[in-house]
């Protein structure tokens, strides 16, 4: 699945998509970047709620598919630029972690 | 020029973790001992103990600084110093009116005692402290400067709270320049790790309790004579601020 037909299927908000064709394969769900830095795995989606500009670098390091900000978190307009930038796709989603994840485990 | 050595990260018996025999009086009496010159009071998230220690050092020679260890949105812990009490005691108001409210659960977290400088009982805050502001790591130095603060990521070096455990590694547009580390051994290792000019890394004990307190052993170089507590802290903030970008 790519990232675009992710995002319709789950009907969630597209941030920002400056690569819709990347793969999608899994999820890892985190809010320590240290710890997410390590542990999120190539194409995953990674489901958090931190918005700090440094998410960017970290799912550019761990190359994941896209960054899902759960629960409505937004992004300061220079972070979506520079997600933008660097070719990281931001999804969104009203759902807290548990419920995106739930939704979403086994389909991806 | 003079040696003042410090410890500018400690907490009393109004932080939820803080030792009950912790007060301000005796964190002063404990500092003295120790031949502390300058000391911070750093409680989560409220100065409203900073009075009372106050009070209590003008008895022990040793020059008071009014602090906070401001838990930011993110649940990153920044070592906040004022210069004076009353800009202290208004940043503790706005902080107040921009944080979580969760009711404390004294039987798991003890009570949060507000005591005056002889060690009497004055209050207790309902709320627990370490809840987290509204604030942003990005605004934190911002909204501290509006109050005279100023302000550095504490123990960079821990796992809790630290700011390189949370955001993964200094941000490389991060407005601060001092950073506090609570292990003074992994100082030279922490300062080409992170491009940290080893003068601009504070060593602090972040004591909830009293032998938890710094001994004798970092220090900062100040044009004052000791005794002469308004000019040692106004060197105090000019060096603090002459680092920050």
């Amino acid at each position: 699945m790519t990232v675009e037909s992710f995002q319709n299927r789950f009907g969630l908000r597209a941030v920002c998509m400056p690569s819709p064709d990347k793969r999608v394969s899994g999820a890892y769900v985190g809010d320590l970047l240290s710890w997410v830095m390590g542990r999120a795995e190539a194409e995953n989606v990674w489901i958090t709620i931190m918005s700090n500009a440094n998410i960017i670098a970290v799912a550019t390091l761990a190359d994941v598919s896209c960054v899902l900000l759960a629960e409505g978190v937004s992004l300061d307009a220079d972070t979506v630029a520079l997600a933008a930038e660097k070719g990281v796709n931001i999804l969104s989603t009203e759902l807290p972690a548990y419920e995106i994840a739930g939704r979403i485990y086994g389909n991806v | 020029m003079n040696r003042f050595y410090y410890d500018l990260h400690i907490h009393s018996c109004l932080s939820p973790c803080g030792d009950e025999d912790s007060t301000p009086n005796n964190i002063a009496g404990m500092a003295a001992l120790s031949e502390l010159d300058i000391v911070a009071l750093t409680d989560h998230n409220s100065c409203k103990n900073c009075p009372a220690f106050f009070a209590a050092a003008e008895g022990y020679g040793i020059t008071p600084i009014a602090g906070m260890e401001l838990t930011t949105a993110e649940d990153i812990h920044v070592v906040c110093l004022f210069e004076t009490l009353s800009d202290a005691l208004g940043f503790d108001s706005y902080v107040e009116l921009n944080r979580m409210h969760i009711r404390n659960r004294p039987e798991f977290f003890g009570e949060q005692l507000i005591l005056d400088e002889k060690d009497n009982l004055k209050g207790t805050v309902p709320d627990l402290l370490t809840s987290a502001t509204y604030f942003p790591i990005d605004e934190t130095k911002d909204v501290v400067s509006r109050f005279n603060g100023i302000c550095y990521p504490a123990h960079i070096d821990r796992e809790s709270n630290g700011i390189i455990a949370i955001l993964g590694s200094i941000p490389p547009d991060s407005p601060f320049s001092f950073y506090e580390m609570h292990d003074g051994e992994k100082r030279d290792e922490y300062s080409r790790r992170y491009g940290i000019p080893k003068e601009n890394i504070i060593i602090s004990s972040d004591a909830h309790n009293l032998p938890d307190i710094r001994d004798k052993e970092n220090y900062f170089v100040l044009d004052a004579e000791r005794g002469d507590h308004e000019t040692v802290r106004k060197r105090l903030f000019e060096l603090l601020r002459g680092g920050n970008k």
